[in-house]
């Protein structure tokens, strides 16, 4: 029988070693996996890269695993989080983390080039800008288009609304995001979810995320079960 | 700054121009508010870079769904027919040319159309580039809603950016607390102007030359 559950978070993150390649989902707050890049911490992985669309916000999830000096390198589109200066801005200025700037739809199209096998691609964004500085352009139909490659991750950390045994998954709303893009991108992908279903309790037209690209699938506890 | 036109009144004066049936992104800022100008029963399907197509008006605060926000983080409302759709999805609707407009914000934009939105300085914290460089050039037409001039006075548009590009000669057309202006193959010109400004004001405060309304 196939079974990709796990009983913990510290089970579904085991494996993950020093210097990896961590894809993180979620826009701001919403659909990132905070109990999973949380449980990087105790997980004691080191030197991380950490590639998400936001560089965390608040005290909690990715800026906590920031702020416990596991990340060595963020690719990301928009390095800030709400008022005030974030945990990664701070370390930023006094030179502990490195950032790598992608615009935001570069970013989506090098996961999704990662997960289905296509090395690079060439984009019209960027071109003209200091972005495009020193690299390769090419000039397609009149049009110049600039080289990007696929960025694959040795890890992906989901948040998904509803998953099975088999790691078929949906997704809440604008919780969706980066999240399906990146559990194809990666070699380990990771799912914390709040419904755990069982199989065929899906139906099959309404499965964002096909159980093929998930490795593992751990339940966590709604907001409502941490208050109970 | 007197006699322009106060946020709502910019944003209401490009909503009257967007025609029944488009496919829009605003951006976050300014931009965001033109989606409550909209005229009464004409239909415009809002886009946002995070995956949603027919965002509705900000939900009163008892109705706010936390799953569903826009690009700025705020929270939404799905209209019937909106959907959902992931990132790559999202991008492919930009890039791909399917927005028949985007509107954004700009520190400044150029008379050749190169437009300045995402950064004053390199050196200064963490840059920020989020989607605005792709929705520069993927939407079929970018259309930049701003003030005029900035806190202190200067000009915005200018002849030449002083601040890193989003992208080069991508903007069409410009709505400002004083005008409405067309980026043209002959230069910038003035389409509309505010009630009680007249053209001398506006190209007072403009660094690059302006040619006049066309009559």
């Amino acid at each position: 029988m196939i079974d990709k559950t796990v009983h913990s978070v510290a089970e579904a993150l085991d494996g993950i070693a020093d210097g990896a390649v961590v894809l993180l989902g979620g826009f701001g707050a919403v659909g990132q996996a905070n109990a999973l890049v949380e449980g990087l911490i105790a997980q004691g992985a080191r030197d991380l890269t950490i590639v998400a669309n936001n560089a965390g916000a608040g005290k909690i999830g990715l800026a906590r695993l920031l702020a416990a000096g596991r990340v060595r390198r963020v690719v990301c589109s928009f390095p800030r989080g709400g008022a005030g200066a974030s945990v990664f801005e701070e370390l930023y200025k006094a030179g502990k983390v490195e950032l790598e700037i992608v615009p935001q739809g570069t970013l989506a199209e090098r996961l999704r080039a990662a997960g289905a096998g296509i090395p690079a691609f060439y984009t019209p964004t960027g071109v003209g800008t200091v972005i495009a500085e020193g690299r390769e352009t090419r000039e397609i139909g009149g049009r110049t288009y600039l080289l990007e490659y696929a960025l694959p991750g040795d890890a992906a950390l989901i948040e998904a609304w509803q998953a099975d045994r088999w790691g078929n998954l949906t997704y809440r709303a604008s919780g969706r995001n980066f999240n399906p893009v990146m559990a194809t991108a990666a070699r380990l992908t990771i799912v914390q979810t709040t419904h755990l279903v069982e199989l065929g309790v899906l139906a099959p037209e309404a499965i964002v995320t096909p159980g093929i690209f998930v490795d593992r699938v751990v339940r966590v506890a709604t907001p409502a079960d941490a208050q109970a | 700054m007197s006699g322009g036109l106060s946020r709502a009144e910019m944003a209401a004066w490009l909503a009257r121009d967007i025609p029944e049936g488009w496919y829009v992104n605003l951006g976050i800022g300014l931009p965001t508010i033109v989606a409550d100008h909209v005229p009464a029963g004409r239909e415009v399907v809002f886009h946002s870079e995070n995956g949603v197509l027919g965002i509705g008006p900000a939900p009163a605060p008892e109705q706010v769904d936390p799953w569903l926000i826009n690009a700025g983080k705020q929270p939404v409302t799905l209209l019937p027919g909106g959907s959902y759709f992931h990132h790559a999805d999202s991008f492919a609707m930009i890039r791909g040319g399917h927005l028949d407009l985007c509107v954004l914000g700009a520190f400044q934009v150029a008379d050749n159309g190169d437009i300045a939105n995402w950064t004053t300085s390199l050196s200064d914290t963490a840059p920020a580039i989020g989607g605005a460089m792709d929705l520069a050039i993927g939407a079929r037409r970018l259309w930049v809603l701003m003030e005029h001039t900035t806190r202190q006075g200067l000009p915005r548009i200018v002849r030449r950016c002083s601040y890193p590009l989003t992208a080069p000669g991508v903007v069409r057309r410009i709505y400002t607390d004083l005008a409405v202006i067309d980026v043209t193959a002959e230069g910038l010109r003035v389409r509309d102007l505010a009630p009680g400004i007249d053209f001398a004001t506006v190209q007072a405060r403009t660094d690059a030359t302006l040619l006049p309304v066309s009559r």
